[in-house]
């Protein structure tokens, strides 16, 4: 009797709470989604427009417009929102949207710590953004926050720590739900190897992230020991080494690079077999290869360092290994060629994006090669050439990918279609305006521009003056992409449940109707052999 | 001191071939490795642009479902980027042996920076030579906040120098890098010559500039090391070993007037470890 009873009042709560509760007090894994994603839009946006301050000043050389201490504040918070607030938290808004639909779960494994993840990230950004009207300004001494210089920050100090603790704490918390989830809530007869490839990249980023945020929080902890306990640990007077912070910082900072390219890897993999209709090329040699640059990603932390003064030992092997990691990353681009090969293609904003993502990111990968050659990288070291390789494998690469996946499956979140035509305008006007902004650079960087100054000499003018009017370009057209998602939300032509009816999706999100009910799989589905992505 | 109109000899979008042995090896690795990637751009790209133009839906292109996978071909594009990176792996290793011999050098500077200018301490036959290199006053002006002046009419803008750092040339010259606060980097391109210098530690680098070559030289601080970290430069004043010796000479003649006592260093070092190189 009481059970008939939970069933009936299960049954009501088919429709979403309303008002501020739904979203404060949110467990469902759909909300916490929109949240992370909205999150990391508005995130997008304020990482932009400091990077619209970076550019505007960077127009022509000579000081116009900001201080030299307020331009090295707009670079090292433009790192840390686009990084911690904009990409890191869209992946996980995705997970949270995807995986528990891919792997036909009710939900996530922890709804409440989900709830909390999230929550804890609009209050790490607001200190971080904070500091801004802090004694001393906000943080500049890069998003790498080196000491001894880190050291030198005014009141911004202590609350940067705080935090990075509190974003720490946000991701290691997101990564173990997707593992629990994974782990325990696949639907009977999803055996791992069956599993999207989706949810295969971001088991294995959970890794990563449970892997090194912890030493992130170390790293950090360490630095505020040095400063307000008068320890030692980095500082050279009493002892300490500051090399020592970078190794520790570097351990994290290249898995975290992988973090925010393994979920895209996965992005593509899913796109592109939908619009080439064809299933993925090679669908086991991909799920190898994400776990072999997962492993990879550990052993080449050096590569950052080599001109801070290493073992010659020590170069000859972060060479190697840096250098090894272009097998896999090949073997995924051979892959996706091989997809496309001899499919039937067609061109919708999610595969525009993608195939955005396939060229640029190879791009971005063979500038990674030539920075791995560790007597080249003494001259690219520290020079825009850097800015520019990082920039096309996190922009055209990362963004991309998620600007691809939110045109890919925000019809099946919303039950709308979006207006194409829209869409397409901004891919294509993205994609000029994302290679004036950071092929240049490359330029740049090789002619002798360092990196992270406000101000250059006067043979730097005409390549930056380019890369600025790039920069101002792409960070218009983002207003498009806002405008295709907010109308998208509103209203449009109606989803049905499979989405991209010509095309052949596969999965077993394309199951339930669009848009998605709030409780979907509240019974785990019978797995057809034809929503896997192999055969 | 404002001889060479551009700061290297960069053609503005390339790495600047360089003045030294070293440099010469880099670009000549940087070139190569290039062309490696050209050439993989061409083959990779071009399939895909293939794949985009013959495999379109609307030209009635149907897609082959079985296609899923083939282990021959997996193999070969494993085994074939392997090969590829151990034939650049292998001139890149020879270059770093080179990079990292210090031994049977001529002149030894120590060079400390501080926010945000450097010092060279001559050592070996130019001991006691010891002075601070700062950005240009020109320069200095210009860079202002509004400072109302056109960077262009500024003679090699934030890449001048007070007093450059003077070396010979044919000559094995070795650094030795430190820092008295936060990390900075000396990067001259034309010497292929960047390192950090970093408080506690002391980095090495050497350099040895083609005879012929004389001339200035400049570079930047590679490493963000605070406010001015974008306005100091490194400039290298390249000379003759008889030049040098004369400057040498000079520097000590001005250093020595017989009244006054010799300059005392300014401040104790901190302590400093052994460096970590070999």
């Amino acid at each position: 009797m009481a059970n008939a009873h939970e069933i009936a009042h299960d049954d009501h709560h088919d429709q979403p709470p309303s008002g501020i509760k739904r979203w404060l007090f949110a467990t469902n894994h759909k909300d916490i989604g929109t949240m992370y994603l909205v999150f990391s839009l508005t995130m997008f946006f304020v990482g932009g427009a400091m990077a619209m301050v970076i550019r505007a000043e960077l127009f022509q050389p000579g000081l116009q417009l900001v201080d030299p201490v307020l331009f090295n504040q707009m670079t090292t918070n433009h790192a840390l929102v686009m990084i911690f607030g904009a990409v890191m938290p869209a992946f996980v808004g995705l997970a949270n949207w995807m995986v528990p639909l891919q792997i036909g779960a009710p939900d996530m494994a922890l709804p409440r710590m989900n709830n909390f993840s999230f929550w804890l990230l609009p209050f790490a950004f607001t200190i971080l953004l904070s500091t801004f009207f802090v004694p001393g300004g906000a943080i500049a001494g890069g998003w790498t926050m080196y000491p001894p210089l880190v050291l030198q920050s005014g009141d911004s100090f202590p609350m940067l720590i705080f935090a990075v603790h509190l974003m720490g704490v946000s991701s290691i918390m997101g990564a173990i739900n997707v593992i629990v989830t994974i782990m325990n809530m696949r639907t009977p007869g999803m055996t791992l190897l069956k599993m999207p490839i989706f949810c295969w990249t971001w088991l294995i980023t959970a890794y990563l992230l449970i892997a090194v945020m912890p030493v992130l929080a170390g790293a950090v902890t360490m630095l505020l020991m040095d400063h307000f306990f008068k320890t030692s640990f980095f500082n050279a007077a009493g002892g300490g080494d500051p090399l020592m912070f970078e190794h520790v910082f570097w351990f994290f900072g290249h898995p975290e690079v992988y973090i925010m390219i393994l979920p895209a890897f996965g992005i593509v993999s899913e796109i592109i077999p939908t619009f080439a209709r064809k299933p993925l090329f090679g669908a086991t040699s991909m799920i190898y290869a994400t776990a072999s640059i997962g492993f990879l990603s550990f052993i080449v932390w050096g590569h950052h360092m080599f001109a801070d003064g290493m073992p010659m030992a020590a170069q000859l092997f972060f060479m190697m290994s840096t250098m090894l990691i272009a097998v896999p990353t090949g073997v995924k681009v051979f892959n996706w060629t091989a997809t496309l090969w001899r499919g039937s293609l067609s061109f919708e904003p999610p595969m525009l994006f993608a195939l955005g993502f396939l060229f640029m990111f190879t791009i971005g990968g063979f500038s990674g090669v030539m920075l791995a050659i560790v007597p080249a990288d003494f001259q690219y070291n520290n020079s825009y050439f850097v800015v520019a390789h990082f920039h096309y494998v996190l922009v055209p690469g990362a963004v991309f990918a998620i600007m691809g996946a939110v045109y890919y499956w925000i019809p099946k979140w919303t039950g709308n279609m979006y207006n194409m035509t829209l869409a397409k305008t901004h891919f294509w006007l993205s994609t000029i305006f994302v290679n004036v902004l950071f092929f240049p650079q490359h330029f740049l960087g090789l002619a002798g521009m360092p990196r992270r100054v406000p101000d250059y000499a006067v043979q730097f003018s005409d390549w930056n003056m380019v890369s600025s009017i790039g920069g101002f370009g792409f960070g218009l057209v983002q207003i498009l992409f806002a405008i295709a998602v907010i109308q998208c939300i509103r209203g449009g032509k109606k989803a049905s449940a499979t989405v991209w009816d010509g095309a052949r999706p596969v999965g077993l999100e394309w199951r339930i109707p669009s848009p998605a009910p709030y409780h979907s799989f509240t019974t785990p589905p019978v797995l057809e052999p034809a929503e896997v992505r192999r055969s | 001191m404002n001889g060479n109109l551009s700061p290297n000899t960069s053609n503005g979008y390339n790495l600047p071939m360089g003045v030294t042995d070293i440099s010469h090896e880099i670009y000549d690795l940087h070139m190569l490795v290039f062309w490696i990637c050209v050439g993989i751009a061409v083959v990779v790209f071009g399939a895909m642009i293939y794949s985009l133009l013959k495999f379109r839906r609307s030209q009635g292109a149907i897609a082959d479902t079985s296609m899923v996978h083939s282990t021959k071909v997996e193999i070969i594009w494993t085994v074939i980027p392997v090969i590829i990176l151990v034939f650049m792996a292998v001139p890149a290793a020879e270059t770093i042996l080179k990079m990292e011999d210090t031994r049977n050098s001529e002149l030894s500077i120590r060079v400390t920076g501080y926010q945000w200018k450097w010092q060279y301490q001559y050592l070996n036959d130019a001991e006691g030579i010891d002075y601070f290199s700062t950005l240009a006053e020109d320069s200095n002006f210009a860079r202002q906040l509004h400072s109302g002046i056109d960077p262009k009419t500024v003679p090699n803008y934030l890449l001048s120098v007070d007093k450059p750092l003077v070396v010979p040339s044919g000559t094995k010259v070795r650094l030795l890098l430190t820092s008295m606060d936060v990390i900075h980097a000396w990067w001259i391109p034309d010497f292929g010559a960047k390192r950090d210098a970093i408080p506690g530690f002391i980095n090495e680098l050497w350099f040895k500039v083609t005879p012929g070559k004389e001339g200035l030289y400049r570079g930047q601080c590679a490493a963000l090391c605070g406010r001015d970290h974008g306005f100091m430069p490194i400039v290298v004043d390249v000379r003759t070993p008889d030049d040098f010796k004369k400057w040498v000479l000079e520097q000590k003649a001005a250093l020595n007037p017989p009244a006054l006592p010799a300059a005392a260093p300014a401040a104790a070092p901190e302590p400093v470890k052994t460096a970590q190189l070999n």
